[in-house]
């Protein structure tokens, strides 16, 4: 099967039933995306497929033929932090890192889709990303420093 | 290694075709609820295979059929929030899609998945109900009355698939999720209202989603305060991990109450 | 050239960018080749006797390693308090609990893994259990805590008697449990794994595979939250991977999945406390009766210093001239308890606030000022018979904290009352007593031959802000650039022992001692050339004294403070609590890192909001119901408040620039503050936390 995956086309010969998820850890080596739960609760495992985040536990990989799959490893171009994972470190939205992945990926959809955000509007679009660590507030204060 | 194969029929007509062929099948749509009893080997019987519906072009998609709206059974729940037609014809699909999961699980729960999983505590089903909507499938139309046969079981047969979900326009509905917390909870009491016709629709409060026929019976002759005491009756709450069936009664008399209030006369 | 010191400055997190790259490796991301999988199998029963374990012949057993209880070396214990927990259950054994580890077993993969596991048949004789609290008969330990005389009755005054409970919490660290075990040369093992402790795991692993000091060996990978969580149940995860590794000939990985780690690993000491306090009239304080149990679960784990925090807190930060605090912990075959954030304070801290508001009730006062005529002020003597001699933060943080509490109105919606209420709480920063003394936590620090600096320690990195505060307090002590200090991995082959990552002690007693070697080594390098080391090693100060028997002196080193105001919506028509904001005012003594000060603050705060209203877990026959993410539920973005931290520095002499230790402090006040909220917004007054909807709205109903 193929798809793009952090804009490079990627070939694989894998059963099409398994998870999105493993694929990424363990046959592409991609460990940026996380596992907490495995029942789509956390938010751990996020990922972009074709702009939207989904939580990479629920999908299938025969079902990203032909997407775009972003994942956290993705976002720095070449090297060079985003304004959003800059903020992310300057406002201490990371703690123990572990939800920070796909809290990252919600957030760069969120910014990518609304012109100008509210913290309600943030905290809406993460409510599918647990975070134990930082009470979500600078991870609030983080995203709207890079709103409009 | 026990591997499921993977099935990615082109159309619907081959979708079809490979689900009544194919032994031991199971249908995969945005996979929330399927993915995860698969990864914990939960499904009975075990699959062999799961064919995946969910980019099938004939099953996406909002359209006016007639009189009614029709929303493809693969149509994602962020799709269905956004569409200008639902919003104008079925804001309460709107808003009881807004309370499912969070963005991640509405970006790939749908009403296909969630009409065949019939589980009590869907939280858009109680809705469907609420609007008699109908179940499309490749080979007919279910009133959606007729559709939760028992717990965690529909009319559908062996081999059937939902295509489609059809919506009657002009009704106006009410919808309320009660749950533990603000997102990605399962619901307590999920109940949706029109008082014309009367329906009275309510999940999380029996073994399927309800429709409360002797309150609605009340309400039918306007009897406000009747209905609040009938639905008490209507229900058959359970103790369970989320709450207890003393307050799903307290709850379900309350919401109803409020939701009545805010439906026009 | 003087570099600007970053004390007090919120600088990037050392390790921030990895961790917003992706590029942190936690230890399920890392890849170790020829690795086998490994798996627990666990009591079904919470308590029986094993008849026998039989392994199905129809299926091959040759593609998987089995260990039992007759293939542990040393010692089939689990090395904490007391030898009580075995690391496997053996054959003829008794079984305490659920999820009780029986059978270990590893394979190259996990299909053939879960194969196996459905091939394994343990026959277990059923005793009965005791579940319940009250009916528990085995008791793990008790204390006593006297100064003065209690009263039952006062001519000029009341006496208010109330019993609260507290209820079971799971840490929820977003990353579960694991560890990877690796056989290496000459009889030693490695163990990669999630951890806040190396050297606990490090003689656990001692003892229960015949390991000396340097066949042992723990890393702390990249830990993904801990909370106490990673405090001593790692030891078990570590000692069953190596058990693996070791039979295996090869490394295994054993990583929790959530519903095992739901299921199976330690919570929050759940409890009933009593308050009996006597006052006057006019509000003077004058005796507080307290008795305390506290639900250890099957073994002892850490429970008797759970119980001891919990003690010394029990009074709260009031002083009263009469205290008898009776503690006692109980055994029940449920599944250990153990460290949580907070670790029996917040639990008697729960019952000790609310007992203000109910006191002030009864004599018609408000309870902000009954809290200022009882808080503890500098030179007031605690339960313990403390003095406090420095650093009291009382009536600061009341002062921030209602000085910054937005103005409440009501809400719009008619089914919606709101409400507000308060609560000031103590903390003791450190270990409790002796137990720092103890410890003798010890770091290395070194000067090297490049030019830059290296810190050696064995505390842990889980999020709270080691290794850039550490870096920070180095480098400002040597006057040169953040870029110039690193640390050594917390790998036990390496670094010295410098006590737990635990009882908010690293910033404020490790923290000190990287000061010290910092400047000792400067001081040095103006006579001698670099390489040098030094190891500093934590020394009681002579003003402290504790008597362990007694339980009488100086219980801790200082107290942190923090007063938090909390405002609720109750829905009236579904009893649903929402907390819209928080505001918390804590006396930190001084913030070396004000966002990463904050972000402890927050975070903890949360936790606590959670423990109050919706994190709850039912018990049925000895298991806990709640053991899937989709049932045990934190709160998420949407559910949580918006929460103010105002930082009031108010410096201890012996931290380093005056900082006290603040990781726990966060999780006492938000419980009690909620619970008078509500009372505010309804007129109801719980007594149990969580305060559910089905609670809310009964209560309600009956009023």
């Amino acid at each position: 099967m193929r798809f793009t995956l952090n804009g490079t086309a990627v070939s694989l010969d894998v059963v099409g039933t398994r998870r999105l998820l493993d694929v990424l850890r363990e046959d592409l080596h991609l460990t940026g995306t996380k596992e907490g739960c495995g029942e789509g609760e956390c938010g751990a495992c996020s990922v972009i497929v074709d702009g939207e985040v989904v939580d990479s536990c629920l999908v299938a990989v025969g079902q990203v033929e032909g997407c775009k799959v972003i994942t956290v490893e993705g976002l720095a171009d070449g090297g060079r932090l985003t304004a959003l994972q800059q903020a992310f470190i300057e406002h201490g939205a990371a703690q123990c890192g572990i939800c920070t992945p796909g809290m990252l990926l919600a957030a760069h959809v969120l910014l990518q889709q609304a012109k100008r955000l509210s913290a309600a509007d943030v905290r809406e679009g993460l409510a599918g990303n647990l975070c134990r660590c930082t009470g979500y507030t600078k991870i609030i204060d983080a995203v709207l420093a890079c709103t409009k | 290694m026990h591997e499921v194969n993977y099935l990615r029929p082109k159309n619907l007509a081959e979708a079809v075709q490979l689900y009544r062929i194919t032994s031991g099948c199971r249908l995969l749509a945005g996979g929330t609820d399927l993915m995860v009893m698969l990864h914990a080997r939960t499904l009975r019987p075990e699959p062999r295979a799961l064919l995946d519906v969910w980019s099938l072009p004939e099953l996406k998609g909002v359209r006016r059929v007639n009189e009614t709206l029709e929303i493809g059974a693969a149509e994602s729940y962020t799709a269905i929030i956004r569409s200008p037609d639902v919003q104008r014809d079925l804001p309460a699909l709107v808003a009881a899609a807004g309370t499912i999961g969070a963005a991640q699980i509405q970006n790939r729960g749908t009403l296909g998945g969630n009409l065949a999983n019939a589980s009590p505590a869907g939280d858009t089903l109680p809705l469907l109900l609420a609007y008699d909507a109908v179940v499309v499938t490749d080979r007919r139309s279910i009133a959606i009355d007729k559709f939760f046969t028992g717990y965690r079981k529909t009319a559908l047969q062996s081999d059937e698939l939902i295509t489609a979900v059809r919506f009657p326009l002009g009704r106006q509905v009410e919808f309320r999720k009660v749950g533990t917390r603000a997102a990605q909870a399962i619901s307590k009491v999920v109940m949706a209202v029109s008082r014309r016709p009367a329906r009275i629709a309510i999940g999380s409060v029996a073994e399927v989603p309800l429709r409360a026929r002797g309150a609605e019976s009340a309400l039918e002759r306007n009897d406000v305060e009747g209905a609040i005491a009938a639905v008490a009756e209507d229900i058959r709450p359970i103790d369970d991990v989320r709450s207890t069936a003393a307050y799903r009664r307290a709850v379900t008399q309350n919401v109803l109450r409020q939701l009545l209030e805010s439906v026009r006369t | 050239m003087v570099t600007t010191s970053t004390i007090g400055r919120s600088v990037p997190r050392r390790e921030g960018a990895a961790k917003v790259t992706g590029a942190a490796r936690y230890t399920d991301d890392l890849v170790v080749p020829g690795a086998w999988y490994g798996k627990t199998i666990r009591s079904t029963v919470p308590r029986g006797r094993i008849r026998s374990i039989t392994l199905d012949p129809t299926f091959d057993w040759s593609r998987v390693v089995v260990v039992t209880a007759d293939d542990i070396p040393g010692d089939n214990v689990v090395q904490l308090i007391r030898d009580d927990q075995p690391v496997l259950a053996p054959k003829g054994g008794e079984i305490r609990h659920k999820e009780e580890p029986i059978l270990l077993l590893a394979a190259a993969d996990r299909g053939t893994l879960e194969e196996a596991a459905r091939h394994v048949r343990i026959d277990l004789e059923h005793l009965p259990p005791v579940y319940a609290l009250e009916e528990a008969t085995e008791v793990f330990t008790t204390l006593e805590i006297s100064k003065g005389t209690v009263v039952n009755d006062l001519e000029d005054g009341v006496v208010v008697e109330r019993t609260f409970r507290v209820g079971l919490q799971e840490q929820l660290y977003i990353e579960p449990q694991g560890a990877i075990a690796i056989p290496e040369a000459n009889g030693a093992i490695k163990v990669i794994g999630s951890l806040q402790c190396p050297y606990y795991v490090h003689r656990a692993l001692k003892r229960a595979l015949k390991l000396n000091d340097q066949q042992a060996v723990v890393v702390q990978a990249e830990t993904g939250g801990g909370f106490g969580g990673k405090e001593e149940y790692p030891s078990i995860v570590a000692v069953h991977a190596a058990l693996l590794a070791r039979k295996a000939g090869r490394p295994v990985r054993l990583i929790y999945d959530r519903h095992e780690d739901l299921a199976a690993t330690t919570k929050r000491h759940p409890g009933v406390i009593t308050h009996r306090t006597a006052v006057k009239k006019d509000g003077t304080l004058v005796s507080q009766d307290i008795e305390i149990v506290l639900d250890g679960g099957a073994y002892c784990t850490l429970t008797p210093v759970v119980l001891s925090r919990a003690a010394i807190h029990a009074a709260g930060a009031y002083s009263c001239p009469n205290v008898r605090i009776r503690a006692r912990a109980v055994a029940t075959n449920t599944p250990p308890n153990g460290a949580f954030r907070g670790f029996g304070a917040p639990q008697s801290l729960f019952a000790a606030e609310l007992m203000v508001e109910h006191v002030a009730e009864r004599l018609g006062m408000s309870s902000v000022d009954l809290r200022r005529q009882w808080m503890l002020r500098l030179g007031d003597t605690t339960a313990t018979g403390q003095v406090l001699t420095e650093s009291v933060g009382s009536e600061l943080v009341l002062d921030a904290a209602l000085k910054a509490a937005p103005h409440v109105g009501t809400s719009e919606r008619r089914h919606v009352r709101r409400g507000r209420g308060l609560s000031l709480v103590f903390h003791g920063s450190g270990f409790t007593g002796s137990g720092e003394k103890k410890l003798q936590g010890t770091i290395g620090f070194e000067a090297l031959a490049d030019g830059t600096f290296r810190i050696l320690t064995a505390s842990t990195e889980i999020g709270q802000g080691t290794k850039t505060i550490f870096c920070q307090l180095a480098a400002d002590a040597l006057g040169v650039g953040l870029d110039k200090v690193v640390l050594a991995p917390q790998d036990t082959s390496l670094v010295p022992d410098s006590g737990p990552t635990v009882a908010s002690r690293t910033a404020m007693i490790v923290g000190r001692l990287v000061q010290e070697a910092a400047t000792e080594v400067k001081e040095r390098l103006k006579r001698e050339q670099a390489p040098l080391r030094v190891e500093k090693s934590y020394i009681q100060p002579d003003s402290i004294h504790w008597d362990e028997n007694t339980y009488r002196g100086d219980a801790y080193p200082v107290y942190a403070w923090a007063c938090t105001i909390a405002d609720v919506d109750v829905d009236m028509t579904t009893g649903e609590v929402r907390v819209t904001d928080l505001v918390t005012a804590v006396d930190c003594g001084k913030a070396l890192h004000p966002v990463m000060a904050e972000g402890q603050i927050e975070g903890g705060c949360l936790q606590a909001v959670g423990w109050a209203t919706i994190e709850e877990i039912k018990m049925k026959d000895g298991g806990y119901q709640n053991d899937r993410l989709a049932t045990y539920l934190i709160p998420t973005a949407l559910d949580a408040p918006r929460i103010r931290t105002i930082l009031v520095e108010n410096p201890y002499s012996r931290g380093p620039f005056g900082a006290k230790g603040i990781g726990e402090l966060p999780m006492d006040g938000p419980a009690p503050a909620i619970i008078a909220a509500i009372h505010d917004a309804t007129g109801v007054w719980l007594d149990e936390i969580p305060a559910t909807p089905e609670k809310v709205l009964a209560a309600c109903a009956s009023r």
